[in-house]
C-alpha cells in the first residue's frame, strides 16, 4: 500500500481523497478522470436550460438500457410467441407493465429531447468551427437511434409493428439493380416473417451499447474544446466559467426532475398515448391496417419519403423519396460547412435567427402530413414542406451566411452576463434566459 | 429563445388538433361516456367488473375468446379465491397426455387460461357466416377510442336507413367502420339476470362489460394510477428542492 513518492507529483486531482484511493488513483487514474471531467471541467457562465438537454437525454438512454435489458429476460422473440409474451410482461412479470411502459414512453422522451437537444445545436451554431466533429457524432448517434427505435418498434409482433416492418424494410427495394436482394437479406426469407423478428431482436439489444461508444465519443469531442454557449463566442478564461460541480450538477437534477415529471405523467396515466391501437392486436400478414404509420418521432421522414407522387428524369418517384427521406437526415453531416456565416449563436443574426424558427414549424407541418391518409390538400403540404425542408439547408443556410450583416458581438461572456445583470435592473430580463 | 419556442409550441398543438379532426372523418366518434378508471384517481368498480364478467360469460363467450386472461386474474375482480375455483370448474379444459398417452378433458383449475369458445380461428369463422370473432382481452386497447368504441358498438344497432344497401347475414351499426357488422346485436334488455339486483338494460349491460373488457386489457391500473399519485409527489418534492438548491448555489455566480 504505497502511496506515490515524495517528489513524484500526486496523480492530478485525487489530492484531498485517503490513501486507497490515492493508491489506486496513482496507477489507475479514474478518480482523477472523474475529477477531470465531471468535477473540475469548465463550463461557460451563461449556460441556458436549453443546455440541459445533453445530459437528459444520456440519462434517458440509462433509463432505456436498464428497462430493456430487465425486458429481454421475459421477452420471447419468436413470431408465433412475441405478441403475448409482451402480454405476459404486462400482466404477470413483477412490475412489468411499468418495466414495458417506461421504456415505451422512453423512446418518446429519448427522440423529444434529443430533437430539442439538436434544434439548440442549430440555433446557437454549436457545430461551428473547432465542434464539427462533435455535431457529425450527433448526426451518427441519432442515425443510431432512429435505427434501434424502428427495430425495437417492430418485436412487440402487433400489426403496426409488422406492417412498419414491412414499408421500412421494402424501401431498399428501390435500390437500383441490388435492392431486392438487399431486402431478402434484411428479412432473412422472401417476407417479413420470424427470421426478420430475430435479428430486429438482436440488433435492438445491440444498437444501444454501439450508441453509448459513441456517446463516449461525443463527450470526448466536448470536452476538447467545451460547451458552446448561447452567446456563441469563446470563452477566454476563468473569469468566463463555472465547474461543472456543483452548477451543472444541480441545474441538470432540476432539469431532470422536471423531465421525469412529465416522462411519469406518460408513463402512469397516459401510457398508450403516442402507442397505434392497432399495434394491441396480433401481426396478421392477411390483414393489412388503414393507415400504417410510425411512430410520431419517424413521421417528417416518413412525410418527405411519400411526398415524392411522381418520377424525375425517368428515376422513380419511390427511389427519390427514399434518398430524401435518408438525405434529410445525412444533409445533417454537412451543416458545418453549408452554413458561411462566422457568428455562431443566432442571437447575433436577425435573419437566420427567424428562418431557423421556421425550420421545427416546417418539421411539425411534415410530422402532421406524415400522420395523415395521403390525399388532397396533405400531398401538396408535404410537397411543399419537403421543399422548404431542403431548401432550408441548400439554400438559405449558405445565402444568409454570405447575405447578412450580423449584430457585434461581445467582448467576452463576463462582460455580456454583466451587462444582462445591469439590463436585467432596467429594462426586463435578457432574451432566451 | 423562449418566446420562439412558444409559438412553435402552439403551431404544433393546432397540428395535433387538426390530426384528431382528420382521424375521426371515417366513422362517426364514439361518444363519451363516464367511467370511474379515467382520470388520475381513477379505480376500477368491483361491482361493475363482476357484473360485465357475467355478462361476458352469459353473452360474449359463446364467440369471443379473452386469450390473455386465466381464471386465477378474475380474484381482482373481487372474487374469493373458493369463488374462482368455482368459477374455473364449470368449464372442461384438454389435458394430458395421461399415463397411457391419452389427452383428456378436465374441470379448469384457476392456473388454467379461460378457455377459447372455437377450436381454432376456422372452426369460429364456419359457425359464424365466415366472420372472426375477435379476441376481447386486449379490444378496449386495440380500437381507437377505447372503451367508448367498444360501448357505442355494443349500443349502435340500428335498422339500416332507406336504400342502404346491406350484405347477407350483416348488420347496421352506426358506429362501425362501414356500418356493415357481422356480429348480431348481443345485447337485449334483461338478457342477464344480475345478482345485486340492478336492472339489466341494454346500456346498462353494455356499460358493465365494457368495464369488464377494460379491466382485461388493462388489469394494472388501478395499481398504476396509485403508484403515479406516489411519484409524482415525490417528484414535485424532489423539482422544489433540487430548484431552491439550484437557486441558492447559482446566487454565487454573477
Amino acid at each position: 500500500m504505497a502511496a506515490p513518492p515524495p517528489g513524484v507529483p500526486a496523480a492530478g486531482s485525487s489530492v484531498g481523497y485517503g490513501r486507497i484511493v490515492r493508491w489506486i488513483d496513482y496507477r489507475l487514474p479514474f478518480v482523477s478522470f472523474l475529477e477531470h471531467e465531471f468535477v473540475a471541467y469548465p463550463t461557460p457562465k451563461n449556460l441556458n436550460y436549453w443546455w440541459n438537454f445533453g445530459s437528459l437525454a444520456g440519462l434517458v438512454l440509462v433509463i432505456m438500457i436498464v428497462t430493456g435489458v430487465v425486458l429481454a429476460m421475459h421477452y420471447t422473440p419468436h413470431a408465433d410467441l412475441a405478441f403475448d409474451s409482451v402480454e405476459r410482461i404486462m400482466r404477470d412479470v413483477n412490475y412489468g407493465w411499468l418495466l414495458r411502459y417506461i421504456h415505451m414512453n422512453g423512446a418518446s422522451m429519448f427522440f423529444l429531447i434529443v430533437y430539442i437537444h439538436l434544434f439548440r445545436g442549430l440555433y446557437y451554431g454549436s457545430y461551428k468551427y473547432p465542434r464539427e466533429l462533435l455535431w457529425i457524432l450527433g448526426v451518427v448517434i441519432l442515425l443510431l437511434m432512429i435505427a434501434t427505435a424502428f427495430m425495437g418498434y417492430v418485436l412487440p409482433w402487433g400489426q403496426m409493428s409488422y406492417w412498419a416492418a414491412t414499408v421500412i424494410t421494402n424501401l431498399f427495394s428501390a435500390i437500383p439493380l441490388v435492392g431486392d436482394k438487399i431486402v431478402t437479406l434484411l428479412w432473412g426469407g422472401f417476407t417479413v416473417g420470424n427470421p426478420t423478428l430475430n435479428r430486429f431482436y438482436s440488433l435492438h439489444y445491440l444498437l444501444p451499447f454501439i450508441i453509448v461508444a459513441v456517446i463516449g465519443l461525443h463527450l470526448l469531442a466536448l470536452h476538447q474544446h467545451g460547451s458552446n454557449n448561447p452567446l456563441g463566442i469563446d470563452t477566454r478564461g476563468p473569469q468566463d466559467t463555472i465547474p461543472f460541480h456543483p452548477y451543472h450538477t444541480i441545474k441538470d437534477s432540476f432539469g431532470l426532475c422536471v423531465a421525469l415529471l412529465i416522462f411519469a405523467f406518460l408513463v402512469f396515466y397516459a401510457p398508450n398515448f403516442a402507442a397505434s391501437a392497432d399495434n394491441y392486436i396480433p401481426a396478421n400478414p392477411m390483414v393489412t391496417p388503414n393507415h400504417i404509420v410510425p411512430e410520431w418521432y419517424l413521421l417528417p421522414y416518413y412525410a418527405i419519403l411519400r411526398s415524392i407522387t411522381f418520377d424525375f428524369l425517368g428515376i422513380p418517384g419511390k427511389l427519390i423519396g427514399v434518398i430524401l427521406a435518408f438525405g434529410s437526415i445525412l444533409i445533417l453531416f454537412f451543416v458545418p460547412w453549408l452554413d458561411t456565416s462566422r457568428v455562431r449563436s443566432a442571437r447575433f443574426r436577425p435573419i437566420y435567427r427567424w428562418v431557423s424558427w421556421i425550420l421545427p414549424v416546417d418539421v411539425i407541418a411534415l410530422g402532421w402530413v406524415g400522420a395523415s391518409p395521403p390525399a388532397g390538400i396533405v400531398v401538396t403540404v408535404g410537397q411543399i414542406a419537403t421543399f422548404y425542408y431542403f431548401l432550408h439547408f441548400l439554400v438559405l443556410m449558405p445565402l444568409i451566411g454570405k447575405l447578412e450583416r450580423p449584430r457585434p458581438l461581445p467582448i467576452s461572456i463576463g462582460t455580456a452576463v454583466l451587462e444582462a445583470a445591469g439590463r436585467l435592473g432596467a429594462a426586463g430580463p435578457a432574451e432566451g434566459n | 429563445m423562449a418566446r420562439g419556442a412558444l409559438a412553435v409550441l402552439v403551431a404544433a398543438l393546432g397540428l395535433i388538433c387538426a390530426v384528431g379532426a382528420q382521424a375521426q372523418e371515417e366513422a362517426p366518434p364514439a361518444p363519451h361516456q363516464q367511467w370511474p378508471f379515467e382520470g388520475v384517481f381513477g379505480t376500477y368498480d368491483r361491482a361493475a367488473l363482476q357484473r360485465g364478467f357475467q355478462v361476458y360469460k352469459e353473452v360474449c363467450s359463446v364467440c369471443h375468446p379473452v386469450k390473455h386472461l386465466y381464471f386465477r386474474d378474475l380474484e381482482e375482480l373481487g372474487y374469493s379465491e373458493d369463488q374462482v375455483k368455482g368459477i374455473a370448474a364449470q368449464a372442461q379444459v384438454a389435458d394430458g397426455p395421461n399415463d397411457q398417452g391419452e389427452m383428456f378433458q378436465r374441470p379448469a383449475r384457476p392456473s388454467d387460461r379461460i378457455p377459447d369458445p372455437f377450436p381454432n380461428d376456422q372452426a369460429a369463422r364456419v359457425a359464424n357466416n365466415g366472420a372472426l370473432p375477435p379476441d376481447l382481452s386486449l379490444i378496449t386497447k386495440a380500437r381507437e377510442g377505447g372503451p367508448d368504441y367498444a360501448y357505442a358498438i355494443l349500443t349502435g344497432f340500428k335498422d339500416a336507413p332507406a336504400g342502404f344497401k346491406m350484405n347477407p347475414n350483416m348488420n347496421y351499426n352506426q358506429y362501425f367502420a362501414g356500418h356493415q357488422i357481422a356480429m348480431p346485436p348481443p345485447l337485449s334488455p334483461d338478457q342477464v339476470k344480475y345478482a345485486d339486483g340492478t336492472p339489466a338494460t341494454v346500456p346498462q349491460m353494455a356499460h358493465d362489460v365494457v368495464s369488464f373488457l377494460s379491466w382485461a386489457a388493462e388489469p394494472t391500473l388501478d395499481e398504476r394510477h396509485r403508484m403515479g399519485f406516489k411519484v409524482f409527489l415525490f417528484l414535485i418534492v424532489a423539482t422544489g428542492v433540487f430548484y431552491a438548491a439550484k437557486r441558492k448555489i447559482w446566487s454565487r455566480v454573477h
